[in-house]
């Protein structure tokens, strides 16, 4: 288990060092993007229309946080992570057109995402769920509030990073996923305790 | 009982919910940080633990999922005015939301707009229960979407009993994984009908994890899944572990001879809940947190 802290923009080449079960801190720009600001995206990048920033070499944050707001000034109070698995069905396309280079949420995503990692260069880093106030720390300044018709929570948010972290690296660039590791290591448990309880199999 | 004592006094209560876990919950997580041998896993309960004390020190949200409010109110028979508990509930909640801040988390199904302040048809939504007496006990939880995503209710086989219950269970938590932010509280109830046992299931969640169930067999029985559930492996986050659930509570209603309603809710880490009391002289007592301000 080996701890790096990289700053954005990140290379291909830098990720391509990280391993499952390393620990990563990201300085500089991350971008939250949940299930309607990835469809969006998508659709700009068919369209050939512009996305409000280059998200090359950034980190892509699943997070709705809970903003405030003072004169035109945005803040970031919480801000954890939410659930990966829904963002499952674009991250594959969104990780080949923005070469994004993190992604960051709970829960893990799937094998079409985990492929994509390996072959553009990306990883995915949990964040711990519902540690919101450890990430709101971590953010030093909202520099850009965009699509903020979706509502606060799916809006496209721009944050100043310092550390944040920790991220498990729990996908990385070579094909391995904890998750999928995880799952396989349940389903043999799941023998053992159907026979404690006395369930047949 | 003056209106504005039920709207200060729900917006206290919210308050005190999400930003400070209850000591029970922080309790069990202590213990699992000190008994986790995933490395991971571990990393995982640090940052849970090193959050709870930021939460608490900048008065902050413990998560930006502030959840979906729900009330269970508990009324006197003796209490005045109660047709205006729930406006008071409602104007609390809205304020909340504005000043905590809580995330607003209450859109219109189909026309997917967000109301922006956490209120709309049904929601903030309130259980009632009348009581004897002059006071009005009213306990918040705020739910989180993740953990709500992954209950579920099933209709069992009468024939298959308390077995058939534990595997509904087990299958239950291997199925959600990672996604209700383990380590979870399970709220589990049999009985009554497939509304009835998911509302029974979601109430039990309310119940410290240091009382085990006054019912010796019952208790028996939370122990067993409890130690079921941690035997899966998915551990904090899903990364793998000896900690997946914190707490389990059984709750019951009598059956159909020929139904065996099951429900499982889900109640991520960050469990929140507080109650408080008001009395007929308007004076409130705060049954889980200390007033901070």
């Amino acid at each position: 288990m080996a701890v790096y802290k990289f700053k954005t923009p990140i290379s291909e080449q830098d990720i391509r060092k990280l391993k499952v079960n390393d620990v990563l801190y990201v300085t500089g720009t991350i971008v939250t993007a949940r299930d309607q600001a990835h469809r969006r995206a998508l659709e700009y990048f068919q369209q050939g229309k512009p996305l409000p920033l280059n998200l090359e070499g950034l980190a892509v944050f699943h997070c709705g946080p809970v903003v405030s707001k003072e004169g035109d000034k945005w803040s970031a109070v919480a801000a954890g992570p939410t659930t990966s698995t829904r963002m499952d069905i674009f991250e594959d396309e969104f990780i080949k057109n923005f070469k994004v280079r993190v992604v960051i949420g709970k829960g893990g995503m799937g094998k079409k995402t985990t492929d994509a990692m390996a072959k553009y260069g990306a990883v995915y880093g949990a964040f711990t769920g519902g540690a919101a106030i450890l990430a709101a720390k971590a953010i030093k300044n909202v520099r850009g509030a965009e699509w903020l018709d979706l509502g606060t929570p799916e809006a496209l948010w721009i944050f100043e990073v310092e550390e944040f972290g920790p991220l498990a690296v729990a996908i990385d660039s070579h094909g391995n996923n904890i998750f999928l590791d995880v799952a396989k290591n349940v389903e043999a448990n799941k023998q053992r305790i159907y026979q404690k309880l006395g369930i047949p199999t | 009982m003056e209106t504005k004592i039920v709207e200060t006094t729900a917006f206290n209560i919210l308050k005190q919910a999400v930003i400070y876990l209850p000591d029970d919950v922080k309790q069990a997580l202590q213990k699992a940080y000190a008994g986790e041998t995933s490395e991971t896993g571990k990393t995982q309960l640090k940052a849970i633990l090193d959050n709870i004390a930021l939460a608490e020190k900048y008065q902050a949200p413990v998560c930006q999922d502030t959840g979906t409010i729900i009330f269970y109110v508990k009324a006197g028979d003796k209490v005045k005015d109660l047709d205006k508990v729930e406006g008071a509930i409602i104007n609390a909640v809205r304020k909340a939301t504005k000043e905590v801040p809580l995330r607003p988390n209450a859109v219109d199904p189909f026309t997917q707009k967000n109301s922006g302040d956490n209120t709309g048809r049904y929601i903030p939504y309130i259980n009632w229960e009348i009581a004897s007496g002059s006071d009005l006990e009213m306990t918040v939880m705020t739910k989180g979407g993740g953990s709500e995503n992954v209950c579920i209710g099933g209709m069992l086989v009468p024939g298959e009993g308390v077995k058939g219950l534990k595997k509904f269970v087990v299958d239950a938590v291997i199925k959600a994984g990672a996604q209700p932010c383990p380590p979870t509280i399970l709220g589990i109830a049999v009985g009554g009908g497939a509304d009835i046992a998911m509302k029974t299931a979601k109430k039990a969640l309310l119940k410290p994890l240091n009382e085990p169930n006054a019912d010796p067999e019952l208790a028996k029985l939370e122990k067993e899944i409890f130690e079921a559930a941690n035997m899966t492996g998915i551990g904090p986050m899903g990364l793998g572990g000896r900690t997946t659930v914190l707490g389990v509570h059984i709750d019951y209603a009598f059956r159909h001879p020929a139904s065996f309603p099951a429900a499982v809710a889900f109640n991520c880490w960050a469990t929140r809940r507080a109650s408080a009391r008001i009395h007929a002289d308007g004076s409130v007592e705060y049954l889980t947190h200390k007033l901070k301000w």
